[in-house]
């Protein structure tokens, strides 16, 4: 008989949405077993008949009985993931992919930057960075979006905020007046924010433009390459290493990545279409 | 990372090989398909269709393509008649055992049954089998396993053929990829039609082999028999349509995305992905997804399937809105330099296996070879 | 000993590793000032003669855009906080600010006289191309940022 292996998904209950920004969802799922998964790896989410895309787990790595992904519509897909209710069914295979090393950052100080929807992947990251906080030095949160009504986990951002023991700079591409923050792009938040660039670890993810341009930025900050990571993107569908989709040059993105540090990566991102 | 190791003509492995090399006439090949498919292997091999040698069910060795050669070149493939009766006369066609083992499409959801019958191939040439071992990388040495390769695959009766002349865009020894097989079959035949007759020297790879052979009428081969085999495979050796230079490829294509030479090939590359289609190793694959209308959320009559994919389409890199890889000069260095480079970062060997397919199909009749050796020359 | 400007322009990013004698030069061409927040430092198109150094607060740079941007009819291109400098427009003809200047949190800033620098710069060529160098990076900075936004990297949803 044959074996489903790598193809069947479990299906997971949805218990709760949540509506981020106008196109922007978070789903909270009932696995169906044991799970567990380490901050910045991925789900295949699964609609029947209409697809399946990798999504991030966006949630705390603590919480087993309650995953979550925070997902943009911007596909069929994602359309139908964004318009489930609590009650619903989504397949669900996973996780996959390698995760933020935050042995690494650990003892000094760690940069989480995030562009966009570069957020949900990079929000375990700093839970778990917040769960054992006396191991770092200072936590810095830099997050840019297009406008502020982009702006993802806003509530979380005002308490986040309010710690003593965490830095927030947010900022957004263009705003119309009523807005009170920053208006400006991310790699100028990594000149303002408060670091220790020989001592600090980088997590950045966002679109790939962004992520160069932040690089850069934190090169000039004094920011070792070695202690920079980067999270990418390319077309996923197996996540299993054999469908060929997500190579980015000798790398398969669904099973090296999507978490690279920057050594690694950086000829590839500096070749076109690669 | 392993290598490749340099192939020996007829070396058997200590504990593999159980009796020696035997010996049996040309006329008594069906005793050995007889035992294959009494053993209830569907038994697939070569056979003339459509103007080429393709794989295909067989019933005996009548449906061999007896008599017949091919003629290749950079886009260019004819069947030509021998002035003898060789079976195994020819190098390879357009089709390679990934056919069956990889089919071209599967349904994933809901899980498709295995075939009844375990597949035997008959005549698997050297490149083939190293092929085959890459492709079981692939599919079978990482963290997941894919249960449909994994399920043709761990019953495949392998019976291969050694070449006694290599074709027209053979490069296999260059890439250590033969003409010798070595490992990786059941049984390995080679071909001799010189006195004392049209024989097959035949030794078993495996003890599943060793029995088959067991049931043909066969003698020890004699010594005249194993020189007459050893210089088939110098012959072929020695009649390389192609060679690729020796040199690390990998090295040399990490170093030079930016090489003009890939504007050049880009001029005359269609992108039409028959290289893909034909290589044995080529292993991507999309995915599609069928709604009915008792579509549910849990599956219902939802289906997944797969099938063959290549590089070279505008969809393969797709990613937020477009490709990656849009012009035709980037999908060409990607399947270049993922074939020859890349693949080594990915699944620790080369991907390419010296064939010569890529280059026989390709209507524009760029030559593999041929563009490694430019880079080379002006890295 | 009378209060000088001088630790304050010293203490601004912007004058980082300026010598001493070209910052004792220069402090007669600065003022110091407090802006609350709702005021304008500056309106599009009025003369530009000055430069500032935000010392503390968030300016906002506003451009007027009837029918775009809230009710108020203004859209912000950028925010500029601690450290900052705003004003190129005192250096370039027609000399004429081409944004708003919105405070939008009380700003400390200290206002240089660009009459006033330019003609210590006629007198001191080597001030003169020490300011010209940072302005120089300052434009590159602004602009690789501007271009950044202009990119809209982060796409929209209707953008599919």
């Amino acid at each position: 008989m044959a074996r489903p292996g790598w193809i069947e998904p479990q299906f997971w209950h949805v218990s709760e949405t949540r509506q981020e920004a106008p196109d922007v969802v978070t789903l909270g799922l009932t696995p169906a077993g044991r799970f567990e998964f380490l901050p910045g790896q991925f789900n295949m989410l699964y609609q029947p008949g209409i697809g399946e895309v990798p999504i991030s787990v966006s949630g705390d790595a603590a919480d087993t009985g309650h995953i979550l992904h925070t997902i943009r519509d911007v596909g069929p897909v994602s359309h139908a993931l964004c318009a489930l209710r609590p009650g619903q069914r989504v397949g669900v295979r996973g996780p996959y992919g390698t995760s933020w090393p935050l042995a690494v950052a650990a003892g000094g100080d760690l940069v989480i930057i995030a562009g966009g929807i570069g957020l949900p992947p990079l929000r375990p990251a700093l839970y778990q960075a917040l769960g054992q906080r006396e191991r770092f030095g200072r936590v810095v949160l830099l997050y840019g979006a297009r406008t502020p009504d982009d702006l993802l986990f806003t509530d979380e951002l005002s308490a986040w905020r309010a710690r003593f023991d965490l830095d927030v700079y947010v900022t957004v591409d263009a705003a119309a007046r009523g807005w009170r923050g920053d208006v400006g792009v991310v790699p100028d938040l990594v000149r303002r924010a408060p670091f220790d660039p020989p001592h600090t670890t980088a997590f950045v993810v966002g679109p790939e433009i962004m992520m160069r341009f932040t690089v850069r930025a934190l090169r000039a900050a004094g920011v070792t390459d070695d202690r920079m990571y980067l999270s990418m993107e390319r077309n996923m569908q197996c996540a299993v290493a054999m469908c060929g989709h997500c190579q980015l040059g000798p790398f398969l993105v669904c099973r090296d990545g999507p978490v690279f540090g920057y050594p690694q990566l950086a000829r590839w991102l500096a070749i076109r279409e690669v | 990372m392993e290598t490749v190791n340099a192939r020996q003509p007829h070396s058997t492995e200590p504990g593999q090989s159980l009796t020696g090399p035997v010996v049996f006439q040309a006329a008594a090949l069906d005793q050995l398909l007889d035992a294959v498919k009494r053993r209830g292997f569907r038994l697939i091999g070569p056979v003339v269709r459509d103007g080429a040698i393709c794989y295909d069910d067989i019933a005996s060795a009548a449906d061999l393509p007896r008599g017949w050669t091919d003629d290749q070149d950079a886009a260019s493939y004819r069947l030509r008649k021998r002035d003898d009766d060789a079976l195994f006369g020819y190098n390879v066609g357009p089709e390679s055992w990934k056919k069956y083992l990889f089919p071209p499409h599967a349904r994933l959801l809901p899980t498709e049954r295995p075939p009844d019958e375990p597949y035997a191939f008959l005549g698997v040439r050297s490149c083939e089998l190293a092929a085959i071992a890459i492709q079981d990388r692939v599919f079978l040495g990482g963290r997941h396993k894919d249960p449909h390769y994994e399920a043709r695959r761990e019953g495949a009766l392998i019976i291969a053929v050694n070449c006694g002349e290599a074709g027209g865009t053979c490069f296999c020894a260059s890439m250590d990829a033969g003409p010798c097989a070595t490992d990786g079959f059941d049984v390995v035949l080679t071909e001799l039609l010189g006195e004392p007759g049209h024989r097959f020297l035949a030794e078993a790879g495996t003890g599943r082999g060793a029995e088959i052979l067991g049931e043909v009428g066969t003698r020890p081969a004699r010594a005249e028999d194993i020189s007459a085999a050893h210089a088939a495979s110098q012959n072929a050796i020695a009649s390389m349509g192609r060679v690729m230079p020796e040199l690390d490829l990998h090295q040399l294509l990490a170093e030079n995305y930016g090489h003009p030479r890939w504007d050049d090939v880009a001029a005359r590359c269609l992108t039409c992905g028959n290289c893909t289609m034909v290589c044995p190793t080529c292993f991507c694959f999309s995915v599609e997804d069928i709604s009915g209308l008792s579509t549910s959320e849990t599956g219902g009559d939802a289906e997944r399937h797969r099938s063959w994919d290549s590089c070279f389409t505008m969809d393969h890199s797709y990613l937020h809105g477009g490709p990656v890889r849009a012009s035709g000069r980037s999908r060409y260095r990607q399947w270049m330099t993922h074939k020859l480079g890349t693949w080594f970062d990915q699944f620790g060997t080369s991907g390419c296996v010296g064939c010569g397919r890529c280059i026989t199909w390709c209507p524009a009749a760029i030559d593999i070879t041929e563009e490694v050796a430019a880079i080379a020359a002006d890295p | 000993m009378p209060q000088t400007l001088e630790p304050l322009l010293r203490g601004h990013k912007f004058f980082a590793g300026l010598e001493p004698a070209h910052l004792s030069l220069i402090v007669s061409c600065a003022a110091n000032e407090v802006f609350p927040a709702g005021s304008f430092l500056f309106r599009e198109g009025e003369p530009a003669q000055t430069f500032y150094l935000i010392r503390e607060g968030r300016l906002a740079l506003e451009i007027a855009a009837p029918g775009r941007g809230s009710s108020v009819g203004a859209l912000v291109v950028q925010t500029l906080g601690e450290g900052d400098v705003a004003g190129f427009s005192w250096l370039i003809e027609p000399h004429r600010w081409e944004f708003d200047g919105r405070v939008v949190e009380r700003v400390l800033a200290v206002r240089m006289d660009g009459t006033c620098l330019r003609d210590k710069c006629e007198d001191d060529p080597r001030l003169g191309y020490e300011l010209m160098r940072r302005f120089a990076r300052l434009a590159a900075n602004e602009l690789q940022a501007t271009r950044l936004q202009l990119l809209d990297v982060y796409g929209h949803a209707h953008d599919r």
